[in-house]
């Protein structure tokens, strides 16, 4: 099998299947064909994620993990599935049942809408959108709204409490993390994902265009996965479902199957935003070097994804809850000015010439420098204006006199 | 018309009635944020995708949300549901079905209503995101930089308008918490 | 009927629901509601008339309803912030209880 022929198997594959279905059934076995692996894939990424997720963690904070189902526990998804399948599904007299019951279905529904937009390989885009990109915007809406839905019609106040908690966090983090994709869309000039990552899938010097090799594609990749990490109610941004705080947040009246789909979706909307990300600043489906282009395409897009899931994990084990008032100030007075920065730098990258003196590596040099400065200093300044007044000191712990 | 079309229509206009009915203002938002979704498939369903998925962003994702918000900072999740309407409501409804009879009554008199074959639908290439895009930036860029100032304006003025009047209540800062 | 007359049609009940909504409800909410219900019955109807009528090319109708989405929302946030400030003032949102103006 040839290196094209193994990176298009997919589509390929769809064709020969379609093309063997009686004339009538095609439209309907075509559709079905590109929405099914997304529904078996994402969820199937979800129950490795979750191992992953638990024995790193536990490797991070010096114990085992799960180590019981299966050999080195890898069976435990399996277990933790049957687990919440076969659990009675309790649901409080107090709450509204019909909004209670529609909640994590709203929220599992709008989590997978998401995929439909992102090109997951070469020619696999399942809808190929002209404004993909907004529609994957517009969709989160659905999410917040769900998040809401869950929270008010559990009747509990730590619900309803974790339910405005997530809706300030998810609005005051959404836009930063529009702002810093206008940068990617503003250079590419299309807000088709598909487009944007074939502008970056071409080479020079053996090194893809991707936007994180440029001084605004690299900020706004930080910012916008700061953003993604806040949206999708991660650590260390899981305010809405602080533990030590307000229990479980707005899925606590939720048991059995229907706080698994919340698990679900969380995840989803993880592996959503990474792959926005993927698509927007990493080049989606494309090889960084070109010697490494045979690989297929989607082996790219997965192997990114597991790489940002990994970097999730990660940060999820080594950094502590924020507080509120943090969280809003960071999300106000830094990462707002910041995304801004990042659309200027954006515009000179645009409009310095690539060339300076009749030399083009000169030229290049000179506009990566001129860029990463134009992000740099504001940076420093919004960071010392972040941090005035923050002194760090010996904490004395006062207890109830 | 087309079977999407009326599930979509159908879809709008029963949310729109419950948002106007139910007696719940929780349950209001939510009912208006289907009919805004709803609305927003009936633009897609027309060919406008780009404002459809905007209709999405900013009504559902801002304004019913906002609507919620404030629902819920007013103490309207829990408020007794028996006096929602108020007393003249009988005459209202008269007034809205009135409009609605004139408004069908025209509708249903004009020539267009009638007309056997329509325009075909636009080319895409002449009415996408890009074109859209150049629209804006170059025959309406007036208009779009007065939105813009318009948009901050009511922001601020949003802000201000929200914003406790700290000569009547004057909450403790929090350095002076942190400080006691 | 053609479909434009159905859009039409559409576009008037929702714009009576909207109607009936602002001027029923007691909640200063829901009368904003209504009136966000009446204004997007508009907005389909710009859509139907860009979609269905003459020289599409042109975009005007599609660009007005791009406008009047963004004219929507700062009208949402204002009112729903003046309704905030009248609730923290007479510690009601009940537009029926509000008679403070009444001469």
């Amino acid at each position: 099998m040839t290196v094209a022929g193994l990176d298009q198997i997919f589509v390929t594959l769809k064709d020969i299947l379609v093309a063997h279905t009686p004339a009538p059934l095609q439209t309907i076995v075509g559709i079905l064909i590109t929405i099914v692996p997304i529904i078996v894939i994402f969820p199937a990424l979800f129950a490795v994620t979750t191992i992953l997720e638990r024995k790193g963690l536990g490797r991070i904070q010096n114990r085992y993990g799960p180590n019981r189902v299966g050999p080195w526990g890898i069976l435990q998804p399996m277990a933790d599935a049957v687990k919440s399948l076969t659990k009675e599904d309790l649901v409080p007299r107090a709450a509204d049942q019909v909004v209670h019951y529609l909640a994590p279905l709203v929220l599992v529904g709008a989590s997978f809408l998401g995929f439909a937009v992102l090109p997951i390989g070469r020619n696999m885009t399942a809808v190929n959108l002209d404004a993909g990109v907004l529609f994957f915007f517009a969709i989160g809406a659905g999410t917040e709204l769900a998040v809401f839905m869950a929270g008010w019609s559990s009747r509990n106040k730590y619900s309803l409490l974790g339910a405005m908690r997530a809706i300030a966090q998810m609005i005051s983090y959404e836009i930063p993390l529009i702002l810093s994709s206008i940068a990617v869309v503003m250079i590419a000039g299309t807000l088709s994902p598909t487009l944007i990552v074939e502008r970056q899938a071409a080479f020079s010097h053996g090194l893809a265009h991707w936007n994180l090799f440029t001084p605004w594609g690299l900020a706004g990749f930080i910012l916008f996965m700061i953003a993604g990490t806040a949206e999708t109610n991660r650590s260390p941004f899981d305010l809405p479902e602080g533990e030590s705080e307000i229990i479980a947040g707005y899925f606590i009246e939720y048991s059995g199957f229907k706080f698994a789909l919340f698990f679900l979706a969380e995840y989803l909307e993880m592996f959503a935003v990474s792959g926005l990300g993927i698509t927007l600043f990493l080049g989606g489906w494309s090889s960084p070097v070109s010697f490494l282009a045979w690989i297929p395409s989607w082996a790219w897009f997965f192997t990114k994804l597991l790489a940002l899931i990994v970097g999730f994990i990660w940060i999820r084990g080594t950094m502590p809850r924020l507080r509120m008032d943090q969280l809003m100030n960071f999300a106000w007075k830094f990462m707002l000015p910041m995304t801004l920065v990042v659309i200027v730098s954006a515009g000179i990258w645009r409009f310095l010439p690539v060339s300076f003196g009749g030399s083009a590596a000169l030229g290049g040099m000179v506009r990566w420098l001129v860029c990463a400065l134009v992000i740099v200093v504001p940076y420093v300044i919004f960071a010392r204006m972040l941090g005035r007044g923050n002194h760090i000191e010996k904490r004395v712990y006062r207890f109830a006199e | 018309m087309t079977l999407p079309f009326l599930i979509l229509a159908l879809l709008t206009l029963a949310g729109g009635v419950a948002a106007m009915t139910l007696r719940r203002l929780v349950h209001c938002a939510l009912a208006l944020a289907i009919s805004f979704a709803g609305l927003a498939g009936l633009y897609l369903n027309l060919g406008a995708e780009f404002a459809g998925l905007a209709q999405l962003l900013v009504y559902v994702g801002a304004i019913a949300i906002l609507i919620v918000f404030v629902i819920l900072l007013t103490r309207g999740g829990d408020a007794d549901p028996d006096s929602s309407f108020s007393p003249a409501s009988a005459g209202s409804v008269v007034i809205a079905l009135a409009v609605f009879a004139v408004l069908a009554w025209a509708v249903n008199t004009s020539s267009l209503a009638h007309v056997a074959t329509l325009q075909p639908a636009p080319p895409s290439d002449k009415t996408g995101t890009l074109q859209i895009g150049q629209a804006l930036m170059q025959h309406y860029v007036l208009p779009l930089e007065v939105i813009g100032l318009m948009l901050t304006a009511a922001m601020i003025g949003a802000v201000i308008l929200a914003l406790r009047d700290k000569r009547i209540a004057a909450e403790p800062k929090d350095s002076e918490l942190r400080a006691s | 009927m053609n479909p434009l007359a159905g859009c039409l049609l559409v576009s008037a009940l929702l714009f009576a629901i909207g109607l009936a909504g602002a001027i029923t409800r007691r909640s200063a909410i829901l009368v904003l509601a209504g009136i966000e219900l009446m204004l997007s019955a508009a907005n389909l109807n710009f859509i139907a008339f860009w979609r269905f009528g003459p020289h599409p090319e042109a975009l005007t109708g599609l660009i007005f309803v791009i406008f009047s989405i963004a004219v929507a929302a700062a009208e949402a946030a204002v009112g729903l912030a003046l309704i905030l400030a009248i609730y923290r003032h007479a510690k009601t949102s009940d537009v029926s209880e509000i008679g403070e103006m009444r001469g």
